[in-house]
């Protein structure tokens, strides 16, 4: 067991997984000699070489074409997009062409890829580096989309997306990258498609994404603490394919439901999950399901302005407590 | 036919069918070629007056010289990657008429069972790596299939073939620059038909010859061929194929050719000039081909035998269509993910 940052965890997953097998790959802008622009890949160029960690052109497009290329004849490549914003750039290759060349291809045709991008607010950059856009990847049929909130979960859901035969989006979180988690020694394989309980509880589920984990278990402690109320909260962790069992089991046991979620409000991953447990589970419910997000709106770059439109572990505890007391 | 301007060009071109370096056997397989995939788009467009054919379709009537050159040139496990116009590059690859003519009538024997369609046909085993139908999206990706064989030391080379109109998209201006840079195995085929949709190309391009007079900015060889002339689009073919063999990189090669049809079923390509789908017509690349097997001394009867053989095919091949039953329902939610489904929940 050592204390690892998130961002170290990402070199160690993808170095984990490059000694394993000769055929992964890793490319994308800066990642190579310069170790990342978030120095979330530093040692790999070192240690594989410049054959298997490849440092590409500003060519989003040729990116995420050249993964796929590789992908269906034999390769297990993984794409770095520096921003997830810049899938806007690519969104070509993500929504028309790897996600849907099996299908299109009755199943001729393989894409055993991984895009891993940096996600989410806090850093300031404004509207077009701060996004939080897994829901852009959630709702194309073909894809999986993982979002992985502690440095465990990074190496783990790692080696699960490069082992996984479809394309997988790896979202990691740029305001995570600096923070610590306990991890264990040796290979660490985790699973898609499953949810993990972070904090067991009994009166309210709340469930969150990638930066918002933290900040629900914060919100979580003081709602216990000062409002005595006890929540359990959920890492939703893979949106694609998404652990219903473990919501609809949590949703069963606290009868409320509250969704934490950084992206803006409009078809964000939390109105798909609300609409399940309606369907589902509507009379498991003791109150109407509430959605903590982010407004409407593009990110501003003043920190005073981020700062409240993300939910803020104040928000959340204020939210929970008045939905909860009425 | 376009004006060719740049002596060497003008040189190949008029050199082209006097060398006998092709050889018999090679000028009977290009004639071959070049028919069959003729009779096979004229079926495709008569099943589609028929209703036989749904959706949408792109032919490549007029455009054959550069899927049978390109095609003959080819070894076996080359990789090709085509567009939306993509019927002739795939028959081209040996992939059985049926099969595609399956596919177009979206019936249970064609390649992708119903499931692509015309603009997607895709057949791994015979190294059809998919029919894209984004402008200029395969280009990166056939950079990525060239990336592989570097890597894994392997000798196949993968070719990528577009129209004038992908010029200028911006994954064709990445693709040429990434494939240079990484100096991979690969072969960008233009085939300036003179039309990107409706508008003639030139309305809409800074520069004459699309591909070609952008292969400079690349550090790339200037190739512009004439693309109704089998015997130039072969010998273009193995020189390309032979530089990324030998580990030279990438090559870009604009062939000059027309489109007797409109872009798309819907388009009865009204927007051209009087006469010009005449004059092309003279220089059809078929008839430009029978011409050269006779001039080499090759019988007529040999040509005959081809040509009955080949229609033969192709009838035999529509019969089998029209009997072929429609996909099954339960194949609507298949092959989404690896595991065979479309589950996206537990």
């Amino acid at each position: 067991m050592a204390e690892l940052t998130y961002r170290d965890a990402v070199a160690r997953g993808i170095a984990q997984e490059m000694t394993r097998d000769p055929d992964v790959v890793f490319l994308g802008e800066d990642v190579g000699k310069a170790g990342g622009v978030f120095k979330a890949t530093v040692g790999l160029y070192e240690q594989f070489g410049p054959l298997r960690v490849r440092d590409t052109p500003i060519s989003e497009q040729a990116i995420l074409g050249a993964a796929m290329g590789a992908a269906m004849t034999g390769l297990k490549p993984i794409a770095e997009i520096m921003f997830s914003d810049f899938f806007a750039v690519c969104f070509d290759y993500i929504a028309n062409e790897f996600a849907k060349s099996r299908y299109m291809s009755n199943g001729q045709l393989k894409c055993p890829l991984v895009v891993r991008t940096g996600n989410g607010a806090g850093s300031r950059f404004g509207a077009q580096h701060s996004q939080s856009v897994e829901n852009w990847c959630m709702m194309i049929p073909g894809l999986k989309v993982v979002a992985p909130s502690n440095p465990r979960d990074v190496i783990g859901l790692m080696a699960a997306a490069v082992r996984d035969p479809d394309p997988v989006i790896f979202f990691e979180h740029k305001s995570l990258y600096p923070t610590k988690g306990e991890v264990p020694d040796g290979e660490i394989v985790d699973r898609l498609g499953s949810a993990a309980i972070a904090r067991p509880g009994k009166d309210a589920t709340i469930l969150a994404l990638a930066l918002m984990v933290p900040r629900a278990l914060l919100a979580a402690e003081r709602l216990k603490a000062e409002h005595g109320i006890d929540c359990e909260v959920v890492d939703v962790r893979s949106l694609v394919p998404l652990d219903t069992q473990t919501i609809l089991g949590s949703v069963a046991r606290t009868h409320r439901l509250f969704t934490v979620e950084e992206n803006p409000r409009l078809c964000g991953w939390g109105a798909e999950i609300v609409s399940i447990v309606a369907d589902e589970a509507f009379y498991d419910l003791d109150g109407p399901p509430v959605r903590i997000t982010t407004p409407h709106i593009p990110l501003p770059a003043a920190d005073i302005l981020e700062d409240i439109a993300l939910p803020t572990v104040d928000r959340i505890v204020e939210r929970v407590r008045r939905s909860m007391q009425s | 036919m376009a004006k060719i301007e740049d002596r060497a060009t003008r040189s190949k071109v008029a050199a082209s069918g006097l060398n006998d370096d092709i050889g018999e056997e090679m000028r009977l397989r290009l004639f071959r070629s070049q028919f069959l995939l003729r009779q096979a788009e004229q079926r495709a467009f008569d099943l589609f007056l028929q209703n036989l054919v749904k959706g949408t379709s792109h032919l490549s009537l007029g455009q054959e010289a550069v899927a049978a050159g390109f095609a003959c040139a080819m070894k076996p496990g080359d990789l090709s990657f085509c567009t939306y116009r993509g019927h002739a590059h795939t028959l081209a690859r040996g992939v059985p008429v049926e099969k595609v003519l399956g596919e177009l009538m979206q019936r249970d024997n064609g390649l992708m069972r119903g499931k692509g369609g015309s603009m997607h046909l895709t057949s791994a085993e015979h190294g059809v790596m998919g029919s894209y139908a984004i402008i200029g999206a395969h280009l990166p990706i056939a950079c990525g299939a060239a990336w592989r064989a570097q890597y894994k030391g392997q000798k196949d080379v993968s070719v990528c073939f577009f129209g004038d109109g992908t010029t200028n998209i911006g994954a064709f201006h990445e693709a040429l620059n990434f494939a240079v840079v990484w100096k991979l195995p690969v072969i960008f085929v233009c085939e300036n038909n003179l039309y990107m949709e409706y508008t003639p190309i030139g309305d809409v391009t800074s520069v004459k010859h699309p591909a070609a007079d952008r292969a400079a900015a690349y550090g790339l060889e200037r190739i512009l061929i004439d693309g109704n002339d089998a015997d130039a689009v072969y010998r273009a073919a193995m020189a390309a194929y032979e530089k990324a063999r030998a580990g030279g990189g990438p090559s870009l090669v604009e062939c000059l050719t027309y489109r007797h049809s409109g872009h798309s079923r819907a388009d009865p390509a009204k927007y051209r000039p009087e006469g010009e789908l005449e004059k092309w017509k003279e220089r059809d690349p078929i008839k430009i081909y029978r011409e050269r097997l006779k001039q080499f001394g090759i019988a007529q009867s040999a040509i005959t035998a081809i040509e009955t053989e080949v229609q033969g095919i192709v009838d035999a091949a529509t019969e089998a269509c029209k009997a072929a039953p429609m996909p099954p329902l339960d194949i609507l939610t298949t092959d989404v993910y690896a595991d065979g489904g479309f589950a996206w929940r537990n």
